[in-house]
């Protein structure tokens, strides 16, 4: 087989970056971490590429969570903008974002939530978008409830929306969640506290953004997404020949 | 050069990933009657053995030919039409599946190359971080022998990571999270 040169691989994140597999305070880690050291993947051919999804996986409408099933929900309606960027500040352009929440109430519509808020009849929880050529993003819904959960007495989850996101390759592929500013639930919180680095748990909180604040329509909360960047590029630094 | 920008952290998918990710054509890598579709299916379950209901596996691979469409494999991208990507939501039994096709063997450094092979992710509630794990194929023998990760690896290991063909020539590939008294867990890999 003819050997190739394969393209930089992406640099690993600094310690503290992401959550331990294994962590105390959240309960249900407990039976779903593995016990072995992970193995070192080197990035090759199938690590440096990845599903290229953008626009072609969205539905129009799927940018607004506030109108569903034919009509308005309920809550305050927000707008959530910001940019898919790699670790060398680049856009990363045409990239799916899925994202899901709860409803004003804090209540996820799927059969496995039991807290005693409401269904809103017009909330389903589920969007999609796609970035633009600047790896910008943006999308309207609800601001949603915090809610209470088993963990450990008296738990609640702060506010937050689910975000998945491709990137580039599938070594980028990353699911996380974006929390809201200020947010007094975050000191019991085990997920968002299971971040080692405490300016690694910042970049999960958005900043309320008074420039996306529509009048008498919708406030505004930016938030930009960075995945992992590459290591030097040889020829990166070379003049461009043409 | 500037300083780099710090990547934001990975946050557990949650119990209810329902409402957001799965598509209904996601275990669809290659539409039904596509010419040498292989099932592939397998549990996902923890370590008390019990099966895990709310999560989520996605697979990464090449096409048949061993090519990608994608402008960063460095034999230049070919549009085969292939997508190459699998999503599927465990049921209620920690099941999952897909239908695909054999990818090819994929040239690397050296004189090195890749045996058949997918990359695989699992998410889940009680998962702050993504799992990477590899499904090889049965059938491939001397490309397994030959492969630079599962070279790497213990005979159990390999054993493990390369999927079992059953009667109905499906491909059977569990994936355990964690090892318990009944079983090995499944090599996860640092990406």
């Amino acid at each position: 087989m003819t050997p190739v040169d394969l393209p930089p691989g992406y640099r690993a994140d600094p310690s503290g970056t992401h959550p331990p597999m294994d962590f105390a305070g959240y309960g249900s880690t407990a039976l779903r971490h593995p016990t072995r050291p992970l193995h070192v993947l080197p990035h090759r051919l199938t690590e440096l590429t990845g599903p290229l999804f953008g626009n072609e996986r969205v539905l129009p409408g799927e940018d607004d969570l506030t109108r569903w099933n034919g009509g308005e929900a309920v809550g305050q309606r927000i707008v959530v903008h910001g940019r898919v960027l790699d670790g060398d500040g680049r856009p990363v352009p045409n990239t799916l974002v899925e994202v899901w929440q709860a409803n004003a109430g804090g209540r996820y519509r799927h059969v496995a939530d039991q807290w005693p808020a409401p269904l809103d009849p017009y909330f389903g929880g589920g969007g999609r978008v796609s970035t633009g050529a600047d790896g910008s993003y943006r999308f309207t819904t609800i601001r949603p409830g915090a809610y209470p959960w088993r963990n450990h007495l008296n738990a609640w989850r702060p506010a937050h929306i689910h975000f998945s996101v491709f990137g580039r390759s599938f070594t980028q592929r990353l699911v996380t969640q974006m929390y809201f500013p200020d947010d007094p639930l975050f000191f019991q919180d085990p997920i968002f506290n299971s971040v080692p680095d405490p300016q690694a748990r910042a970049r999960m909180i958005s900043a309320y953004d008074h420039d996306a604040t529509t009048d008498h329509w919708a406030l505004g909360f930016r938030w930009d997404i960075v995945l992992r960047g590459r290591e030097q590029t040889p020829f990166e630094s070379e003049p461009d020949d043409d | 050069m500037t300083e780099p920008l710090g990547s934001t952290p990975s946050q557990t998918v949650g119990p209810f990933l329902s409402i957001g990710l799965p598509w209904a054509d996601g275990p669809d890598v290659v539409p039904e009657g596509t010419t040498g579709a292989v099932r592939i299916a397998g549990t996902l379950t923890d370590g008390a053995g019990a099966p895990v209901p709310d999560g989520l596996i996605e697979i990464w691979q090449a096409d048949p030919a061993g090519r990608f469409t994608h402008p960063d494999d460095p034999r230049g991208p070919v549009d085969s039409g292939f997508r190459g990507f699998g999503r599927c939501a465990t049921d209620a039994a920690g099941g999952f599946w897909f239908r695909t096709v054999k990818p090819g063997t994929l040239p690397c450094e050296g004189d090195l190359a890749e045996a058949p092979h997918l990359d695989v992710s699992v998410f889940a509630r009680g998962m702050l971080h993504r799992l990477v794990t590899r499904v090889y194929f049965p059938d491939e023998a001397a490309a397994n022998a030959a492969d630079p990760v599962l070279r790497d690896l213990d005979a159990a290991e390999r054993a493990l990571l390369t999927a079992l063909p059953q009667p109905d020539g499906t491909l059977r590939f569990d994936i355990r999270l964690q090892a318990g008294a009944d079983g090995p867990e499944t090599p996860f890999f640092a990406v």
